[in-house]
């Protein structure tokens, strides 16, 4: 150690090292957030408000879960386009559900909040049981796989629905899960918080989430280690959709109605989320906490953005170039890697 | 023979004879690559003369490969110069270097299985009429290329409805597209058959004659007798002698390429054969890569391997751990006898296959040395109670192991792909070492590995046998098989042509058996 700090002040370029070494070990999104803050502050005098950012919290939560999915399947080497259509899938059918048990019987409804909400998680869920039996028994690359389960998801939520939103949900659902809080906080950030500390301990507790590393870092050496890759892929592409299955039921709890046409946006920001995070392409390597930050990241921006009053279509470019910028830097960084090591 | 044969209508290859008197063909001046954490050559000077063919010879991981991959134009130098004709050329890339006549055979084919031989070997120079693709121009050149080398191969079959022989061939006829001053041939023969050999010697004895310059890799002494002229010999990078290729002798070269007498690097092996761990008889795999082969194995035995690439050897191993399908036969480990080998239960069981390629199926090179080590174990104690993980007790262990095998540098929370091969290869043996295992494959341990560590590593084999496991080594590395073994079985096309024990263990005892068929 005393070595170090005395060979430090040798080095001309110490700041510029540091720097480097932040950006090998933390990636992009450091930076991305320093430049974020002090660009939309000295835009907008709300941006750096209290309230403002509980709301930037409260926005992020449904993707922040649905990254936390979308990280499973990066992680193993893959990725899930189809969780936007999971997200509508999930909300339609929960919605039509809950409305039509509350409709039959008054009375029940926590009944109807319970049948509902399973109803709908098992439906988006069920999106993820097929994407995983073609990733992982089939062979079908995860990107053809999620693209056509997205159209199948997408297809038959409109199917169920006619294209309108579905009404008549018992009230108490979106008073509790939509807009309640308690302490001051939204209902929303608790679910966020629980379902991110239990795959916490899945991921970094448990020997099957020391799998899904195992098999995104080198398939054929889990596989010699005595890995069933295919249970991962299935259970990674499952879990991917139980995320977003929840999202959409808190997303439809917020929106008081079943919409076909929520999450288009997800795939994209999902992704983008972890990327920006230094979760890899190619599998392997991501952290969850940083993804978390990344999907707050993501949200922040947004807010920002929104409170700039940045044209809505502008900020879908500034999203695209943001997740472009991400997987440049990473590319970037795996060459400093090569060069600092550890 | 007609000289004549091969040489197209130029005259470049007369040019070559004139300056070839006065400068070499080739010649590379200190030249120096380094990869991250590991210098692959090292102030390498070479030269190569028109006319000759120069044998390269040294170690797995010498740096021969990198040597000739410059030369290609498939890597370029970190520092150090290249000359052709005297001149000072850089060699950027591949279509570079066939420009100057630079053409390199390598190991691994860069062949397009779904194409044509004839599209293969036009891949990239297709030729056309007014833009447009001329496929039978096409095809006849191809034939041309190939009955001037006597090659019989049909032009319009797709490559993987070859046998890797005749790949091998169509990669060779590939150099031939444009005109030759140079070619490097690396390993040509490892997948050949005595045939396919001899007619590849009067090909390269032709190209002698018309002043193509040879850099020829072999590990097989007889090769080297046969057809070289000289021999550079290469260790640890860097250059080391370049001799005679008549007058030097077999134990001279084994001096040269190993630093040390072969004594050293080989531990004394003491065999207490215990009990039989592996009994496997007539065993076939799905695909024919086995063809019925039978073999016993005992504890505290070192059984060896031995045999070409694709002889099955590998395949055999594989098959009994569960990772690869089996159509028929019968497996006993331990006197259970095994229906289905899957791999999670043969581990289990106490049964470790550790793979030949580290980079595609051995390690996670993104992941920390500790989690590659513990891998194949997350399901027992101390790693786990079988569900949850226990990180202290896992980070304890591999600490451990890492010191025991001198892993170097000492850092397990390092990724694995910042440790040289050596290291690398101590991560996988470390793996043997998170449970009891009772038998353990080595499948080429010493692969890109140098010497000092390749000490080591059979070190660590002889020392697992003297506990009591039982070791099957597949090797193509002959002086592991001679050395480290005291019973050896050799393949040949999914059989096994030869049990040989003790002092029946020797180079030409176990070569001859590499391609002999049963009649012979």
């Amino acid at each position: 150690m005393s070595n170090q700090t005395e060979s430090m002040p040798k080095s001309k370029f110490s700041l510029a090292d540091l720097l480097k070494r932040i950006f090998v070990r933390l990636g992009i999104l450091p930076f991305l957030l320093l430049i974020a803050v002090i660009v939309f502050a000295s835009l907008s005098d709300n941006f750096l408000t209290g309230r403002n950012l509980m709301n930037v919290l409260r926005q992020s939560v449904y993707l922040t879960i649905v990254s936390l999915g979308q990280m499973l399947a990066l992680l193993t080497g893959g990725f899930d386009l189809s969780v936007g259509t999971i997200l509508a899938l999930t909300s339609v059918v929960g919605a039509t559900v809950m409305a039509s048990v509350y409709a039959a019987m008054p009375d029940a409804i926590w009944l109807a909040i319970i049948l509902g909400c399973f109803a709908g998680i098992a439906a988006g869920t069920f999106i993820g049981v097929f994407n995983g039996v073609g990733v992982a028994f089939f062979g079908v690359s995860p990107f053809m796989m999620s693209l056509g389960m997205a159209s199948v998801g997408f297809g038959l939520a409109l199917f169920l629905t006619g294209g309108t939103p579905v009404y008549g949900m018992p009230e108490a659902f979106g008073n509790i899960f939509g807009f309640g809080t308690l302490f001051g906080i939204h209902t929303p950030i608790y679910a966020a918080v629980l379902i991110a500390v239990l795959l916490y301990f899945y991921l970094y507790r448990t020997k099957s989430g020391r799998y899904f590393y195992a098999v995104g870092g080198n398939i054929k050496a889990a596989k010699l280690s005595g890995i069933s890759t295919r249970k991962t892929l299935l259970m990674t592409y499952i879990l991917c959709a139980l995320m977003a299955a929840l999202a959409g039921m808190l997303l439809t709890a917020r929106l008081d109605t079943g919409e076909a046409n929520i999450g288009a946006s997800m795939p994209l920001q999902s992704i983008a989320a972890c990327v920006i995070a230094g979760v890899s392409l190619r599998g392997g390597v991501g952290r969850l906490e940083n993804v978390i930050l990344g999907a707050i990241f993501i949200g922040l921006v947004q807010n920002g953005m929104n409170l700039a009053r940045m044209e809505s279509y502008l900020q879908t470019v500034v999203l695209g170039s943001l997740l472009i910028l991400a997987v440049i830097a990473d590319q970037v960084r795996l060459r400093y890697v090569a060069s600092l090591k550890d | 023979m007609n000289s004549q044969a091969v040489t197209t209508p130029d005259n470049r290859l007369e040019e070559d004879t004139h300056q070839g008197d006065a400068y070499p063909l080739l010649q590379t001046v200190e030249l120096t690559k380094d990869y991250p954490g590991i210098r692959a050559l090292d102030g390498m000077n070479f030269d190569l003369k028109a006319g000759e063919v120069h044998v390269l010879f040294g170690e797995n991981g010498a740096g021969k490969s990198t040597l000739i991959s410059m030369l290609a134009g498939a890597n370029t130098p970190t520092s150090g110069d290249i000359q052709f004709n005297g001149k000072l050329v850089e060699l950027s890339s591949v279509h570079k270097a066939r420009e100057l006549g630079i053409s390199a055979v390598f190991q691994e084919f860069s062949l397009i299985p779904q194409m044509t031989v004839a599209e293969n070997l036009f891949l990239g120079a297709e030729p056309t009429t007014h833009g447009m693709l001329n496929s039978r121009a096409q095809i006849k050149a191809a034939e041309e290329i190939l009955s001037k080398l006597d090659f019989h191969l049909p032009c319009d079959k797709r490559i993987d409805h070859l046998t890797r022989a005749e790949q091998q061939m169509v990669e060779i006829a590939k150099a031939f597209r444009s005109d030759l001053s140079v070619l490097i041939l690396d390993e040509p023969t490892a997948s050949l058959t005595n045939h396919e050999t001899d007619q590849l010697f009067r090909l390269v004895d032709r190209l002698k004659s018309q002043n193509v310059g040879i850099i020829y890799i072999t590990h097989r002494m007889a090769e080297i007798r046969e057809i070289g002229d000289r021999i550079t010999i290469l260790r640890d990078g860097k250059y080391i002698d370049t001799v005679d290729a008549k007058t030097t002798d077999d134990d001279e070269l084994v001096r040269l390429m190993t630093g040390r007498v072969v004594g050293q690097i080989f531990p004394k092996i003491t065999v207490n054969p215990g009990e039989v761990a592996l009994e496997v008889d007539d065993l076939h795999t799905v695909g024919g890569s086995v063809k019925g082969a039978s073999i016993t194995v005992r504890k505290g035995e070192i059984v060896g391997f031995a045999g070409l690439v694709g002889s099955g050897k590998s395949k055999f191993a594989q098959a009994c751990f569960g990772a690869f399908d089996i159509e028929s036969g019968t497996i006993i480990f331990n006197g259970e006898k095994i229906a289905k080998p899957k791999t999670k239960e043969m581990l289990r069981r106490g049964f470790m296959y550790l793979p030949s390629d580290r980079r595609n199926d051995g390690l996670m090179m993104m992941r920390p040395a500790r989690e590659n080590i513990s891998i194949a174990s997350l399901d027992i104690s101390p790693f786990s109670n079988g569900w949850m993980l226990n990180k202290k007790k896992e980070a304890k262990v591999v600490k451990a192991l890492a010191e025991q095998l001198n892993l170097s540098p000492n850092r397990v929370e390092r990724d694995a792909g910042f440790f040289s091969g050596g290291n690398q290869q101590k991560l996988m043996l470390a793996r043997s070492l998170t449970r009891e295992f009772n038998l353990v494959v080595f499948d080429e341990p010493t692969v890109g590995v140098d010497v000092g560590t390749r000490a080591a590593i059979y070190e660590f084999i002889v020392e697992l046998a003297n506990n009591g496991a039982a070791i099957l080594l597949i090797s193509s590395d002959l002086p592991e098989i001679l050395n480290l073994t005291n019973r050896a079985y050799v393949f040949y096309q999914g059989r096994i042509q030869a049990e040989l024990m003790g002092d029946e263990i020797t180079e030409t005892n176990v070569l001859s058996h590499f391609f002999e068929r049963e009649a012979a």
